[in-house]
């Protein structure tokens, strides 16, 4: 038992929790925040496996912006704590247990299929060094920059329908 | 600190944040949940690209979470403007009440 294994451990076992509190929260507002700790949690993770970018990335993109967002949504609407309906009765069960079968299947296809043999170093200081990110720079912007490009029109497509979808029309019921 | 840890160790987790969020998707009833369960999938997804990418020494896999992170958010924007407007004309966003379309 070495000390990345026990940190790994740790922090598998606090991103699983707060996945389960996801699930079962009541309220909203608990569920986002037990998502922020899921999300940090994996920050965390890609930190290990020395992709220190993607880390921040996923710290300000993912825990800041779009959680900000659900949280905003979240008080726009008051929909903090609204009563449930009725649930159909056999679904729940019927859910758990398609969702047992669907990890048993994933699973097996990875542990079939991977080589168990490999194993993941400490990632030495080269890996988390400005270098390492000039290097996915260099990637990003010579091999992808196509996709790079289509993705800011992605982005500018959302806005604008974001703002369409939302907005009151003058003079309409709505 | 220093040690190993077995790539399967990543991709167990990954798999099960993805299933927890899967049940997420198949349980509950408010919208603004389901839609923080399908962000879990997302992430448990980009996990084990990144895992991948660092057991067989590919920047690739890094490159995807980008674009996988860039279409995260681009489909928050638009669902919660969504949510958003569901709500106005219905005022409840219990996806089990958007059965307008039923016979």
């Amino acid at each position: 038992m070495n000390s990345m294994l026990i940190l790994f451990i740790v922090l598998a076992a606090a991103a699983v929790l707060s996945a389960l509190g996801l699930l079962l929260s009541r309220s909203a507002i608990y569920a986002a925040l037990f998502l922020v700790l899921n999300f940090a949690c994996v920050a965390i993770f890609y930190l290990i496996l020395g992709a220190p970018f993607i880390a921040l990335t996923q710290i300000t993109v993912y825990a800041g912006a779009i959680m900000v967002l659900f949280l905003f949504v979240i008080m726009l609407l008051g929909a903090e704590k609204l009563p449930g309906t009725k649930a159909i009765p056999w679904q729940c069960p019927l859910a758990i247990g398609l969702s047992a079968v669907l990890l048993v299947e994933a699973g097996f296809l990875f542990f079939q299929r991977l080589q168990s043999s490999v194993n993941l170093s400490q990632p030495d200081i080269q890996v988390n060094s400005m270098e390492s990110i000039r290097t996915l720079a260099v990637m990003l912007f010579n091999e992808y920059l196509l996709p790079f490009e289509i993705t800011s029109i992605l982005l500018l497509v959302a806005m604008v329908g974001a703002i369409v979808l939302t907005k009151q029309e003058k003079g309409a019921a709505g | 600190m220093e040690g190993t840890i077995p790539l399967t160790y990543f991709i167990a987790v990954s798999a099960i944040l993805f299933t927890m969020g899967a049940l997420g998707v198949l349980i509950r009833r408010n919208a603004l949940i389901v839609f923080m369960s399908i962000e879990l999938m997302l992430n448990a997804a980009n996990l084990a690209f990144v895992a991948f990418a660092r057991a067989y020494d590919v920047l690739s896999g890094q490159i995807f979470v980008f674009f996988v992170m860039t279409v995260a958010a681009a489909e928050v924007a638009v669902g919660l403007a969504l949510i958003v407007a569901i709500f106005r004309s219905k005022h409840s966003i219990d996806v089990d009440q958007m059965s307008s379309l039923k016979g």
